[in-house]
């Protein structure tokens, strides 16, 4: 990935240099990953003040484009995090959102804070064997405080009840056309069981393995937070502990890690109210479903939009994964040994 | 009839060429999707073994718990329409044993190392 042409180089060093003032020049100008709705890139400005990490988020080419599905504008994402900041979440400090005359498109620039990403290395390596017990705990903690946080001056941000998330995601798996029965039975169970949820707040969204920045002291980040909606706090306790980001650690039912004991205690701790086990199950259950439904998303964009790489294609074929989840979630007894 | 290989001996082939000799040879993006790729044709494999006679299972238990015949993808399709409509409960003991039964041959194929399929059980 190393479309780093000149004017890119030059439009992102005028800029930064511009909005930082310790900064003189950049460099390690290295794209980390592209998604349909945004690009990643790692930089380090260079100054009198040292070296500064950085990453820059911004629109895939620079272009503004509408982002697939749930995504907040980059702009939005960009206020989330920094009112997630003033709340003491941890979170990377955003210096800069890029504005019309930078010639970049819509996007933010904010701090590359150190850490580790990938879950089979967070669930095994020595490293973190002293993080992995407190990580469920935090996750609670950081949850209550993200579900306090007051967005009411921040009307762009979607609402997205049960109700209509399972609407969606049902018109969605209708439009494929291809069946599956053990959706079809989740639908029914979650349909007959759906939240009242008494005053929705601000989620994160997508709080999983991947998305925390992890060091052997615990969770250094929350990132990505462009599927920030309103909602019932439970569903972000419910998606982290979706099995497919337990990565085999199966037993610890918090992104292989923790118990939800854990987790609704951190919760607790920190000021959340009214959260139970059984309001994060249904999450979970939901969660579970949600992910199944989006591995055929992704083959989709292999079938019909030229996406075509392997792992696009193979994608698909972890349905299975989550319907095997599924059968465990809903019909326990006959899971038992 | 087809000379020898198989088809799966061939893909066999294939996939042992790309994890013992390219991907060693290949780094970052492209060493993922060769990893992705050879665990793309152990599936084709394990398909190739089991597919015909999961999908007959499957065919015989559906036209038994529908009382119809058709298609696998027809019946999975009435079966699907029944659940939603009510005309069977989603907790109904044979169609849960169904669906069990169904989704546990599915992962034997896709992922058989998956750690939910090492929770279930083969019985019911």
């Amino acid at each position: 990935m190393s479309d780093t042409n000149p004017d890119f180089t030059a439009d992102l060093e005028r800029v930064i240099t511009r909005a930082m003032p310790g900064i003189a020049s950049i460099a390690n100008l290295k794209r980390l990953s592209g998604g349909a709705s945004q690009e990643t890139w790692s930089f380090d400005g260079a100054g009198s003040t040292g070296t500064t990490p950085l990453i820059l988020r911004r629109a895939p080419g620079g272009k503004t484009v509408p982002r697939s599905g749930n995504a907040v504008a980059l702009a939005t994402e960009a206020k989330v995090i920094k009112l997630a900041a003033n709340a003491n979440i941890p979170v990377p400090l955003v210096h800069y959102v890029l504005q019309d005359g930078d010639d970049l498109g819509p996007g933010y620039i904010m701090g590359r804070v150190e850490g580790e990403t990938i879950a089979r290395k967070i669930l095994r390596d020595a490293e973190y064997a002293e993080a992995r017990p407190k990580l469920a705990r935090q996750c609670g903690a950081i949850l209550a405080a993200i579900h306090a946080i007051d967005c009411s001056h921040l009307p762009e941000l979607n609402i997205a009840t049960a109700e209509d998330q399972l609407a969606s995601y049902r018109a969605l798996y209708d439009s494929y056309d291809h069946p599956h029965p053990v959706f079809e039975v989740a639908f029914k169970w979650l349909e007959l069981r759906l939240p009242k949820v008494e005053s929705p707040t601000l989620l994160h969204g997508d709080f999983r393995n991947g998305n925390l920045m992890i060091g052997p002291d615990g969770v250094r980040a929350v990132l990505d937070w462009e599927l920030v909606h309103i909602g019932d706090p439970a569903e972000d306790l419910g998606w982290i502990c979706v099995n497919s980001w337990r990565f085999g650690e199966t037993k610890k039912i918090v992104g292989g890690f923790g118990d939800v004991a854990d987790l609704l205690a951190g919760y607790a701790q920190a000021g959340g109210t009214g959260m139970t086990a059984e309001r994060v199950k249904f999450w979970e259950i939901f969660g579970t479903l949600k992910w199944g439904i989006m591995c055929m998303t992704m083959y989709q964009a292999f079938a019909q939009s030229g996406d075509r790489t392997v792992e696009r294609a193979t994608i698909g074929r972890r349905s299975s994964e989550t319907e095997i989840d599924l059968i465990n979630l809903l019909y326990p007894k006959a899971a038992a040994p | 009839m087809m000379d020898q290989p198989s088809a799966i001996e061939l893909i066999m082939a294939v996939r042992e060429f790309i994890e013992k000799h390219a991907i060693p040879q290949l780094q970052g993006h492209t060493a993922f999707h060769a990893r992705v790729a050879a665990n793309a044709l152990a599936i084709v494999e394990r398909e190739l073994d089991q597919g015909a006679q999961a999908n007959a299972d499957e065919h015989a238990r559906l036209t038994h718990l529908l009382g119809q015949a058709g298609t696998l993808a027809e019946l999975n399709k009435e079966l699907c329409r029944r659940i939603r409509s009510n005309a069977i409960s989603w907790d109904d003991p044979t169609l849960v044993r169904h669906l069990r039964q169904a989704t546990l041959a599915k992962v034997a194929i896709d992922q058989p190392k998956y750690s939910g399929l090492l929770n279930s059980t083969h019985t019911g």
